[in-house]
Order: C-alpha cells, then sequence, then structure tokens
C-alpha cells in the first residue's frame, strides 16, 4: 500500500492538472464456503410391501422446456412500464408458482433501450422490474421472495441502433436464485 | 431482504497503475460542422522559436480560436514573425485580418520556455494584450489555452475555456470502462478511473477538485466521490437498491443523489462524508438527475410525474414544486446555465433526441444540435457552449454547440464509445 501511495503521488505531479489513475482490480471470486454436509436422514421406513413400484418424483415445472415458467422475459413500450397483456399469462405464472414454493426466490432485472437519458433509463428499468414485482406479489409471492434491480441501458442485450434491437432491451427478466 | 448482486465484488481492492503510455492514442479528434454568423478575421503568426518545444503553442492557439467558431483564420504564411518586430497594421488588415497574434517560444537554461506573446489590432492599430509566461514543458499546452483564453475575452468580451477540462466515459470494449478527464479540445486526455462495469453521471464539483459519479463496480449502482489530484475515492451512497444521479452543492458540502431505498427512486440529499441523508421529493413518481442552479435556489429535475418526463425545479429543501418544460412529452437531463437565466436539456420531438436550451423568463425554446440522438448536456462554464454525447454512425461521440445553435463541433476517439461528457468549471 505505501508503493501505491508513492506512486499515486509521483503520478500526481507528473500531470498537469494533477489527475491519478485508480484501476479497479478485476473481482476476485468469494471465498466459497462449504456448507456443512446435511444430518444423516433418518433411516427410511421400510416401504409399505403393498406397494409394487417407487412413487413417481414430482418435476419441477420450473425446470419442465414446455411450461409457461420457462418465458422469463417481460417486454415494454418505449418509456412505458406496464405490464402488456400478452406477457400478462407468463407473470401470473410465476406468481402462482412464487406463492406455492415460498422457498424460490428471484430478482427482476429492470432493462432500459438505449435512447433518452442513462438515469432516467435506470429509473425506468427500475419503474419496470418493479411492475412485475409487484404483479407477482398480487399473485401471492412475498416480498422476501423478490428482489429488484435496474440495469437501465447499460447492459444491452441487442447492441445495433435500431428498432429491432431496441424493443429487445426494454425489458424485465426474471430470474430465479 | 437478500441481495442479488455480486457479493464477491464488495471485497474489490483498490490499486493504481502507471497510466501514462496510451494517453496520446485517446486524444479526441476534432471536427467543425457549424460556424457563427460573424466570424472575426485574425491572424496567428508563426511563433519564433528558440530551441526545440515539445508543443506548438501557436498551432493549439489556431485551432482553439477556430473551434470557437467564433473566428477566421487569415493565412500568415510559414514565415515566423519575430514576436518584437514592428507591424505592419496596414498590410495585415489589407490581408484581410483585424486583428494579429505574434509570439515566441525560447527554451531556458534550466529546461524551462519563455512564452512571449502580442495581440494587436491592426484597425486600431493599437496593442492589446501583451504577456510573457515561464513555463515547464508539461504545462506549454495549458499557456496555450491561457492565452488563447485572453484572445478570446479580449476580441469577444466572453472569458475564454481552452484552459477549462472536461471529463466524460469511454466504453473501451464490452467489458472496459473509462472515467477520464481532458483538455476542453480533448487534448491531454487522462484516465481517472478504469473498471470492468459501467461508469455513468461524472459530476464536477463546483471548485473542479473532485468528481462524484456512479459506478457498477460491485454489480449495483453507487455513488462515489474521487479528489482527482490523489485518486483518492469512497463510497458515499452505498444503500440499498440503487445509487445514482449526483449531483453538487455550490458549497460542495452536499450532493444530491437519487436511491431506491424506500422505492421508486427520489431524490435525497446526503453529505459528501456520507452523512446527513434527507428525503427532499415525495411523488410516487420517478424524479431523477436532479442539479442545482449555480446560485444555489433550486434543484432542478426530471419526473414522469405529468405522466412522461418533463423538467422540474424546487427548493434545495425540496419544497415550492414547479414543472418547467411544457413542450413534447419527453424532456430529461437538465443544467442550469452559470447565469441562472438558461437550462439546456434534451428533448424529444419527432422521435429525435436534441439538446435544447429555453430562456427561462419567456419559455422559448430552441433545439441547437444537427445531432438526433443527443444525450447528457453540460454548459461551458462561460455559458457559451454546451458539451452534449450523441451518436453518429452507430458510435458514441461528444460535440459542442454554442447557446445559439450556430457554432458545432464533433470530438471523436480512435475508438470506443465516448459518452456522459460534463464540462468542469473554470479554474485559477
Amino acid at each position: 500500500m505505501q508503493n501505491a501511495r508513492i506512486l499515486t503521488l509521483g503520478l500526481a505531479a507528473l500531470f498537469v492538472a494533477g489527475c491519478a489513475t485508480t484501476q479497479l482490480e478485476e473481482p476476485k471470486p468469494a471465498p466459497v464456503t462449504e456448507k456443512a454436509a446435511p444430518p444423516p436422514a433418518p433411516a427410511p421406513a421400510p416401504a409399505p410391501v403393498t406397494r409394487a413400484e417407487p412413487a413417481p418424483q414430482p418435476i419441477d415445472p420450473l425446470n419442465d422446456p414446455k411450461s409457461p415458467l420457462a418465458k422469463r422475459e417481460v417486454f415494454f413500450d418505449f418509456d412505458k412500464f406496464d405490464i402488456k397483456p400478452e406477457y400478462a399469462g407468463l407473470v401470473e405464472a410465476h406468481g402462482r408458482y412464487l406463492a406455492s414454493r415460498k422457498d424460490r426466490r428471484v430478482v427482476i432485472e429492470g432493462n432500459a433501450d438505449e435512447r433518452g437519458s442513462r438515469e432516467y433509463n435506470l429509473a425506468l428499468g427500475q419503474k419496470r422490474a418493479d411492475a412485475v414485482r409487484s404483479r407477482l406479489q398480487i399473485l401471492g409471492a412475498s416480498a422476501a421472495q423478490i428482489e429488484t434491480i435496474s440495469y437501465g441501458e447499460e447492459r444491452p442485450r441487442c447492441q445495433q441502433h435500431n428498432e429491432d434491437c431496441w424493443w429487445q432491451n426494454r425489458r424485465a427478466d426474471i430470474v430465479y436464485k | 431482504m437478500f441481495r442479488p448482486t455480486r457479493r464477491i465484488a464488495r471485497s474489490l481492492a483498490f490499486a493504481v497503475a502507471l497510466l501514462v503510455a496510451g494517453a496520446a492514442a485517446a486524444q479526441l479528434r476534432v471536427e467543425i460542422t457549424g460556424v457563427g454568423s460573424n466570424q472575426f478575421p485574425i491572424a496567428i503568426a508563426k511563433f519564433q522559436r528558440d530551441g526545440q518545444a515539445p508543443q506548438e503553442v501557436d498551432a493549439i492557439i489556431r485551432a482553439n480560436l477556430q473551434r470557437s467558431g467564433l473566428f477566421r483564420l487569415i493565412d500568415t504564411g510559414s514565415a515566423a514573425l519575430p514576436e518584437n518586430a514592428t507591424v505592419a497594421h496596414a498590410e495585415w488588415k489589407s490581408r484581410g485580418a483585424d486583428a494579429l497574434v505574434v509570439g515566441s517560444i525560447a527554451r531556458l537554461a534550466d529546461g524551462r520556455f519563455d512564452i512571449r506573446y502580442r495581440l494587436y489590432d491592426t484597425v486600431k492599430q493599437v496593442q492589446l494584450d501583451g504577456l510573457s509566461y515561464v513555463s515547464t514543458a508539461n504545462d506549454l499546452r495549458l499557456n496555450a489555452h491561457r492565452i488563447s483564453d485572453r484572445i478570446y475575452e479580449k476580441l469577444t468580451g466572453d472569458r475564454g475555456v481552452f484552459a477549462t477540462r472536461i471529463a466524460y466515459v469511454v466504453q473501451l470494449g464490452r467489458n472496459q470502462y473509462e472515467l477520464q478527464v481532458a483538455d476542453a479540445d480533448g487534448g491531454n486526455a487522462q484516465p481517472a478511473l478504469r473498471s470492468r462495469e459501467p461508469i455513468i453521471s461524472p459530476a464536477w464539483s463546483f471548485d473542479g477538485t473532485r468528481l462524484a459519479y456512479v459506478s457498477f463496480e460491485t454489480g449495483k449502482p453507487v455513488v462515489y466521490v474521487h479528489t482527482l489530484a490523489t485518486g483518492e475515492r469512497r463510497a458515499v451512497a452505498n444503500f440499498r437498491g440503487s445509487n445514482s444521479a449526483p449531483a453538487w452543492s455550490p458549497d460542495g458540502k452536499t450532493l444530491a443523489v437519487v436511491l431506491t431505498r424506500d422505492g421508486i427512486s427520489q431524490i435525497y440529499s446526503i453529505g459528501v462524508d456520507g452523512g446527513n441523508l434527507r428525503r427532499l421529493t415525495n411523488s410516487g413518481a420517478i424524479d431523477t438527475e436532479p442539479t442545482f442552479s449555480p446560485d444555489g435556489r433550486y434543484i432542478y429535475f426530471t419526473s414522469d410525474r405529468g405522466g412522461g418526463p418533463q423538467i422540474y425545479r424546487m427548493s434545495p429543501t425540496g419544497t415550492d414544486v414547479q414543472r418547467v418544460t411544457f413542450n413534447g412529452d419527453y424532456n430529461v437531463s437538465p443544467r442550469v446555465s452559470p447565469d441562472g437565466r438558461q437550462i439546456a436539456y434534451v428533448g424529444r420531438r419527432d422521435g429525435r433526441f436534441q439538446v435544447h436550451v429555453m430562456e427561462l423568463a419567456t419559455g422559448q425554446e430552441l433545439a441547437v444540435t444537427d445531432t438526433v440522438m443527443d444525450e447528457s448536456p453540460s454548459f461551458a462554464p462561460n455559458g457559451r457552449l454546451l458539451l452534449y454525447a450523441t451518436e453518429v454512425n452507430g458510435r458514441g461521440i461528444l460535440a459542442s454547440a454554442s447557446t445559439d445553435g450556430r457554432v458545432r463541433t464533433r470530438l471523436s476517439g480512435p475508438s470506443g464509445d465516448v459518452r456522459e461528457p460534463t464540462w468542469g468549471p473554470f479554474t485559477k
């Protein structure tokens, strides 16, 4: 750290208007905390003899590509944050699922297209994410299950400067954790 | 409430790196696309040279005056004119020059340089200004800007802004962002911060020593204050949710910021040390992009409380809210002129996003640019020019326009998207 400080001051002296550069390091992965192995389950009771086959395991519909839950993107009109009718069913499916699975957590990530101001778009992305959240809550998801975040126009999925791209970037993603 | 964002980033350590190399390659290139209606004809003779100087002082002065759009350069030929020679006023007048600049640069024994310059009015046949500077090699560029400022002020009556600085963000690659500080002409660009995550909304303190900005380095927007001379930086607003849109109070003691800690984006004030948080708006709609008027009487901001984004203003404590813009359905990013009489903002009209200037007394507005994807206008400290970001041929560039819309220039870097410019204050 001592060396870094000297370097900073030396650098400041070099520059006409005294301007040192700060370089952010690549994020280091956090140390992984190994979770303690779950306590051994109690020995299963002997299966009833009358049962010939094992009970079928219920499939989590979240992992079913044919489930409405497989769709997790809500698209918006320019400068709008209302959920359009064509996405109501999708949001409803996630709301009902979250209501039935209180152990599930989601992050709603709001995004905006590049037009207009970055700060307004950051706020708009938040409003889009919040609109999805309140719809999920109406359907029975609890506040503790849902976090929202906005990336504004900072993380465009599509990089071209036209409507073919813009509509894809006016989006809220439902991301399961 | 659990946190979605990358916890790992919280363990970020900060390091300082030497970045002198590469700075020259980041230089912005200037292109003039519009000029003033009455250009002042001026001849700037080649400076007499004694010993090699690392900067062409006379070339920098010529480029500055030309870029202002208010001057027309008269050809002076390739011969240097001694700074102390007798001036043939009538001859220069007949060549079309109403003013003449002569000068010299001499290398001193200690390695510094003696710069001398004189400005003549060839019509009245008098000397308007004359000065000598002793300059280090590093300060030659700054002194060329100072001479340009003197010429500009003598001939236009307005204070020049050539010796001021600008800050902006460059995205060089998918995960490569730089906050840079450069001379007003885009020269001498120096990175102040490099990050793998977006940086937005840089804002100069009124004394020009610090920048506040928003960095996503921890995975979400957090407001930092950064002291330029030392590189020292600290997170000032890092609450739950999003922290953004910092604006300095004129006394440099508080920031207006936008937080979502209580729900939707609202404006708060916070001490520069991170204390004294106070909520200023309570609208239930988006309130963002606060900016103080230089006299400290108002905070102008963007709000969609009327259905779409418009410019409003309020007292610094959040009272007496008034709507300011009424034309069009999308007006964002307000800035107040140094004299407090005008605001600049981005207005959307017929699908075009353009910087507009409004006279506050009359409500009269004018689109001042010839580009259609404008963002982030900011006034030069003399109030004559606006610096803004726009897009040309699919690339983010910086551009400037005079507040009357006549003078227009573009500054583009060799690579990357340039954005979020903000013009710094006058320096001593």
